[in-house]
């Protein structure tokens, strides 16, 4: 009851004319470029690095910066999410597998330079191509429209949904995870030679 | 003021940074970090657009955010299987370079 009383409060003041500060608007413009500066500097450094427990490392940090942005756009849910199954199992993963594995730094191969340019180029080109279509979107220019609501339950909502008209995709999302279980046994089993 | 374009700009950018490690690494563990990279990139414009096409009721579009839940399962799925698959082929060829495995090279 109380709460809702506040949240109506919020609602009354919470209209796009009013200058009043609205809870849900945390998207700053100094928090935002913060967080995806982090996500794309640690981004290169995934790619650029040699060794691999650094690269790992550095997957981490940018997917907390992804969560954050996340969280930004009121996705608290997948920005969860993201924490849990990526900066957590996904990386437990990878840290292992190096472990397991003992790879060390690839020092003696000798950079191509021609194959470097050539990537370098393909994906400049990728990536004048996205800006391209990103800068002819109209819609692109304008802010985030504000919320209705100051509160509400991002994880009922989305489990509404989930649950609802996409209960069929989440029971085959489940049989994919169980075969994807099974087929990892099956690939790491030693074989008898 | 932050626009969905530069959220937009965001996400392309780190989609081609992961393009980039997939092209330039020859290390089969980074190709997969690259490809989860490339995965999260397409996670944040699903969720920015998700947020700037609001319900009627005036809520964030929750139909993306369902599909970024299928697209982080189906991720999570793809590295444990990508993984056990380069265990296996470490086990037999000792290399995770994608230089020395050139079995099915034309």
């Amino acid at each position: 009851m109380q709460d809702d009383r506040v949240s109506g409060v919020w609602d009354s003041m919470c209209n796009p004319q009013s200058a009043i500060h609205c809870p849900q608007s945390i998207m700053s413009p100094l928090l935002f470029w913060t967080f995806a500066l982090l996500m794309l500097v640690f981004g290169v450094a995934v790619v650029a690095n040699r060794n691999p427990v650094a690269s790992a490392l550095s997957l981490v940090v940018s997917f907390l910066g992804l969560a954050a942005l996340f969280m930004s756009l009121d996705a608290y849910f997948i920005g969860i999410i993201q924490v849990l199954v990526y900066a957590g199992a996904v990386m437990v993963l990878f840290l292992f597998i190096i472990m397991l594995l003992d790879l060390r730094a690839q020092e003696g191969r000798q950079i191509s330079w021609l194959a470097l340019i050539g990537g370098v180029t393909v994906a400049m080109v990728l990536l004048a191509q996205i800006l391209y279509v990103i800068h002819n979107l109209k819609s692109a220019q304008q802010a985030f429209p504000p919320l209705a609501r100051s509160t509400f339950d991002d994880v009922r909502n989305v489990g509404l949904l989930l649950f609802g008209s996409y209960n069929l995709p989440f029971q085959i999302i489940g049989v994919l995870v169980l075969v994807a279980t099974i087929g990892v046994v099956l690939l790491s089993k030693r074989e008898p030679r | 003021m932050v626009t969905l374009g530069d959220y937009l700009i965001v996400s392309g950018i780190l989609f081609t940074i992961g393009f980039a490690g997939v092209m330039l690494r020859r290390n089969l563990i980074i190709i997969l970090m690259s490809l989860e990279l490339m995965l999260n990139a397409a996670n944040l414009s699903l969720v920015a657009f998700s947020r700037f096409h609001l319900q009627p009721s005036g809520l964030p579009d929750y139909n993306s955010q369902v599909f970024v839940f299928f697209v982080i399962t189906v991720a999570a799925a793809e590295v444990a299987v990508g993984l056990a698959i380069l265990v296996a082929l470490y086990r037999t060829r000792q290399t995770t370079d994608v230089k020395d495995i050139t079995s099915l090279k034309f």
